[in-house]
């Protein structure tokens, strides 16, 4: 496996960190969460959620940034 | 059908809001001030002997041939020369007339080869015409004196041949090749009688500058520069209007037939887009339609490892419903999906996504811009509200800055760079924003103002800072941005662009722009008058790539330019169709104009309009579907006319994603570098074989017409429909007028499109609604489409990507003229003499540094993984970049490029990628296993 592959393994930790860095630049705590949460409602698919959601409840989503995780439990 | 014929002018329309009325033979027309003797006389239906002459370039005043009489006026003036006066009274056949123009002719005829008979220009011939037309009917000075006829013949070029016997000097294909063209390639070489037209310093045309657009040969009113497809078989006999099917520039052609043959592809003048003009992919490069790889036969096999088995159309299809069918039953119904072809048509990217959501019943539906302009929805819609650039290419003419970033026209978009360096010459001024010196930065009569060389990834620091500049300096246009944008959201972005750490000064460092330089290009967007924005993948292929767009809209709103013809923000786009495909709803989250599949009133009208119930989450993207396939859960895939493999990121997990598929189905003219890895091959059909419509970078739908029959039996959106009935979903359009029908019922702007009206107009620019029955060329004018313009807070984010010892260089990724995408087409045409391999273009200081010379085999390694090809010296690109192309499978640049992608839209980073390079002895280990790979891949089984 490359560098890259290994990346995949885990790829929606960083989709929804890229995101949250995103929303957190545009302004206050709250309205980053809010961003965030409706920018991955918009544009994942189901599936990817629950991925998310899964790597949050088994305690794998490590390097999570506290916005995208905020994010992801809102849209449990 | 017949050949269509178009009007020559013999002088170029000119724009004036005061008219002048004269009388020409007796009767009285209006025209507009400027306008020259000729024109006038055309626009009356009369026709005034001319050679020299043509509507494409500017009067020139040589042949003598078109002269006529003015009363009050001594002599003969030329009418293409002589503009019109009020109360003019012209006569244009007089006996005078008539005897010098013989004597003209006569001259010419006794240099010139009485061939005709064999001439390949026999009935397409202005020369014939004109001796003809003046009554010409002896050569008192015979035959024998002083001529060229033996001089030697130019055929270099693939497409057309330069016979220099012919020559009449008349100079059109050098005024072409100047005022068309801009490339400055011709000269007449000599002086008097010996004077001759010559490539460069009497090169030939291909080892001259000429970047064979076409435009000479069209303007040769002889046989000199000919379509050597036209020598090969003769005249054509009719014609029909379409569309170039490579690139977003859109070009209108007329595709000139013999039979079901093409004979050649000549730029339509009423294009609106091209203006007649073209490049040399959809003028001569069309060969691949015909090419002897090209597949015709359906194929499945039960095993990527298998050879192919040729079967029928029926039973392809019932294998492929059947294999669906399992894997939804096994694995559930989002385990399947379809990619859409930004290649094909409106109607059959249409028709790919409503049968995945349909027939599939999922929303997994993806389309390749996907990997280019994915970005440019995103950032255009949440700044102005419309997912498209602002304006009509004619734009262009009215412009007094032009910012280019991220995209290199010449190449990219050749047509539209021609329009642009005709503007720059008239004196619009130039920046340039891009880390290589694309040849618009400096070239023929062209010099950029500014060229910001900035380093990879580097864009919104860029951008951000001439911001800072335009509104710490004072140069914003309050007043409109007072009067149409949100000013709660300008207030808190002005604050945010002030800070200090935005400045130039602050920035410098890390984007490599001189400060004084950015601030005087800042300064020049804000101050010089019009200023447009023009864009490509330089900017969307990033991480930053959706807040790169916003900055682009930021500083268009905050100047003011944003609304009226002139300005605007305007992405050039990749492929022909990537603007309708998007368009069209290829997106899994949104139903065709953009609209959310969570919108319930959209999914009303399409659950009502379709008959099924469609779900309101998103399905997967590109990038999703893979990573999914590698995780077990997607299984199948229907592709219709894109290389995922080959031109996604990342080869090797594209490759990895497919190869975990069970039913992968490539449709397709040849098999592509994805069809290593289906199961199932469903040949295409080309744009010569089918009806429908592209959708081009400025909006403008426009016809495609078929002229010949498809060669495999079906055209592309006959196949989906087949399909989508084997897998239990109806679908029975005739036509694909009938699918635009249903596009414009449920799509708000579709609305007022129609084959029909297609027809009528030519071609329409959405919005085409009540409205706006005629389309919109330039969008925003009183408002934007989404009320108040948004400006956004764009932070720089350095990429994850970085150099580091191991990685020290960036490499950054385009294309070039000759070759189109993953050249699947144009690889498979003459083009391929202009550009055989893909090259690594390397600073000299960083070749040195390396023992690297010109020409080496060298090996490009990133994190993702290597591959090698050779090297070119050259100081285009910065030291610490190095830059290549990837249109050629054995070098697959993207096996290095890296899965890091837009935050909003994944689009790759496909322009920014940290490597190595050092000195190799050959093609990568990698590249001989893949070449052997797909070889075998590519075995079909001997017929019983
Ligand atoms: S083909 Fe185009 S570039 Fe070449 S000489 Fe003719 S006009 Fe110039
Ligand atoms: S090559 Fe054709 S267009 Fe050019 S000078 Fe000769 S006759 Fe005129
Ligand atoms: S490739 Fe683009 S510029 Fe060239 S002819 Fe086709 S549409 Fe026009
Ligand atoms: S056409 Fe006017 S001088 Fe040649």
């Amino acid at each position: 496996m490359t560098d890259a592959d290994e990346a995949h393994a885990t790829g929606v930790t960083p989709m929804a960190n890229q995101i949250a860095g995103f929303f957190v630049s545009q302004g206050d705590h709250a309205a980053a969460v809010a961003g965030t949460a409706d920018h991955i409602k918009a544009f994942w698919a189901p599936v990817m959620r629950r991925e998310l959601l899964a790597l949050v409840d088994a305690g794998q989503a490590e390097g999570l940034s506290d916005v995208a995780r905020e994010a992801i439990l809102r849209l449990r | 059908m017949s050949l269509i014929q178009e009007t020559d002018f013999g002088a170029p329309a000119v724009r004036s809001e005061k008219t002048v009325t004269l009388t020409i033979d007796g009767v009285q027309v209006t025209v507009p001030e400027g306008t020259s003797l000729m024109r006038a006389a055309k626009e009356l239906g009369t026709t005034i002997p001319k050679l020299c002459a043509t509507d494409s370039v500017a009067a020139f005043g040589s042949c003598r041939l078109c002269l006529v009489e003015i009363e009050g006026r001594a002599g003969t003036p030329a009418s293409c020369t002589t503009p019109v006066a009020e109360g003019m009274v012209v006569s244009t056949q007089t006996p005078k007339l008539a005897k010098l123009r013989r004597g003209v002719m006569e001259l010419y005829i006794s240099d010139h080869p009485l061939d005709c008979l064999t001439c390949a220009a026999n009935g397409d011939c202005e020369l014939q015409d004109m001796a003809g037309a003046v009554g010409l009917r002896e050569v008192r000075y015979g035959y024998d004196g002083a001529n060229h006829l033996t001089a030697a013949k130019d055929a270099s070029n693939p497409y057309f041949t330069y016979d220099a016997s012919k020559c009449i000097v008349c100079s059109r294909c050098v005024r072409a090749c100047e005022e068309v063209q801009g490339t400055f390639a011709l000269t007449i070489a000599g002086r008097g009688f010996g004077s001759r037209v010559s490539p460069g310093q009497s090169e030939s045309f291909m080892t001259s500058e000429c970047v064979s657009c076409g435009a000479c040969v069209q303007a040769c009113p002889t046989a000199t520069l000919t379509e050597t497809r036209v020598i090969e078989i003769g005249q054509p006999e009719h014609s029909a209007v379409t569309t170039c099917a490579y690139c977003g520039v859109g070009c209108a052609f007329k595709a000139e037939m013999r039979g079901e043959e093409l004979v050649r592809m000549v730029p339509w003048k009423a294009g609106k887009a091209n203006r007649g003009h073209s490049c040399v992919k959809g003028r001569f490069a069309w060969g691949y339609a015909t090419h002897r790889e090209r597949v015709t036969e359906p194929m499945i096999r039960a095993s990527i490892h298998d050879p192919w088995k040729v079967v029928s159309w029926d039973e392809a299809i019932a294998h492929t419903a059947s294999e669906f069918k399992r894997i939804q039953g096994q694995y559930g119904r989002d385990s399947v999906g379809g990619i859409t072809s930004s290649r094909c048509t409106n109607e059959e990217t249409y028709l790919v996504q409503k049968l995945v959501r349909t027939a599939f019943g999922n929303h997994n539906v993806d389309t390749c811009a996907r990997v280019c302009h994915s970005p440019t929805g995103y950032g255009l819609k949440t700044t102005f509200g419309a997912s498209a650039g602002t304006q009509d290419f004619d734009s262009v003419e009215e412009t007094d800055v032009m910012v280019v970033i991220g995209a290199n026209p010449t190449d990219a978009h050749p047509v539209f760079a021609s329009r642009m360096k005709k503007r720059l010459r008239q004196g619009a001024r130039l920046i340039v924003i891009d880390p290589r010196r694309i040849d618009l930065v400096r070239s023929a009569r062209v010099q950029a103002d500014h060229h910001l060389a900035l380093r990879p990834g580097t864009n919104v620091a860029v951008l951000t800072a001439m911001a800072h500049v335009i509104v710490t300096e004072g140069l914003a246009d309050e007043a409109y941005v007072r009067e149409r944008c949100d000013l709660q959201a300008y207030a808190h972005w002005a604050e945010f662009v002030s800070l200090p750490q935005h400045g130039p000064e602050a920035t410098e460092a890390v984007t490599g722009v001189p400060a004084a330089e950015l601030r005087a290009a800042a300064r020049l967007y804000a101050t010089g008058g019009n200023g447009s924005i023009y864009y490509g993948l330089g900017v969307t292929e990033h991480s930053q790539g959706s807040t790169t767009v916003m900055a682009i809209a930021n500083l268009a709103m905050v100047t003011g330019n944003i609304g009226r013809p002139g300005v605007g923000v305007n992405p050039l786009r990749g492929q022909n169709n990537v603007q309708g495909a998007c368009d069209m709803g290829s997106f899994p989250h949104e139903f065709s104009g953009y609209r959310h599949v969570s919108d319930d009133e959209t999914r009303q009208l399409f659950e009502e309009a379709w008959g099924v119930a469609l779900g309101d989450e998103p399905g997967l993207r590109i990038p999703n579907m893979l990573d999914e396939a590698v995780a077990g859960h997607f299984k199948g895939l229907y592709v219709q006319g894109e290389d995922i493999l080959q031109s996604d990121p990342n080869t090797r997990h594209v490759a990895a994603g497919l190869a975990a598929m069970e039913c992968v189905v490539v449709q397709d003219l040849f098999l592509n570098e994805t069809a290593n890895y289906a199961h199932v091959f469903l040949p295409g059909s080309t744009f010569l074989e089918k009806d429908g419509t592209f959708t081009n970078a400025e909006r403008r739908i426009q016809r495609v017409r078929k002229v010949m029959r498809p060669r495999n039996g079906y055209a592309d959106w006959e196949v989906t429909q087949m399909l989508s009935n084997a897998l239990g979903y109806p679908m029975a359009y005739d036509h694909p007028s009938q699918i635009m029908d249903e596009i414009a019922r449920l799509t708000p702007s579709f609305a007022g499109v129609s084959f029909e009206k297609l027809d009528a107009l030519g071609s329409i620019q959405w919005p085409c609604n009540a409205a706006a029955p005629e389309g919109t060329p330039v969008m925003h004018i009183d408002h934007f489409v989404r009320g108040k313009g948004q400006f956004i807070l764009t932070e720089y984010v350095p990429t994850e990507e970085k150099v580091g010892p191991r990685y020290p260089l960036l490499l950054t990724t385009g294309r070039i003229l000759s070759q189109y995408n993953v050249g699947a087409q144009t690889r498979r045409t003459e083009n391929s003499r202009w550009h055989a391999e893909d090259v690594l273009e390397i600073h000299p200081h960083d070749a040195e540094e390396r023992g690297v010379r010109d020409g080496d085999w060298v090996r490009l390694k990133s994190r993702s993984g290597e591959t090698a090809l050779r090297a070119e010296i050259t100081d285009r690109v910065a030291p610490g970049v190095v830059y290549t192309t990837f249109h050629h499978p054995l070098t697959q640049a993207n096996v290095i490029t890296t899965d890091h992608s837009d935050w909003a839209t994944n689009c790759p980073e496909y322009k920014v990628t940290a490597v190595q390079v050092s000195r190799g002895n050959g093609p990568a280990e990698w590249q001989v296993e893949y070449t052997a790979q797909a070889r075998k891949s590519r075995r079909i089984e001997a017929a019983e």
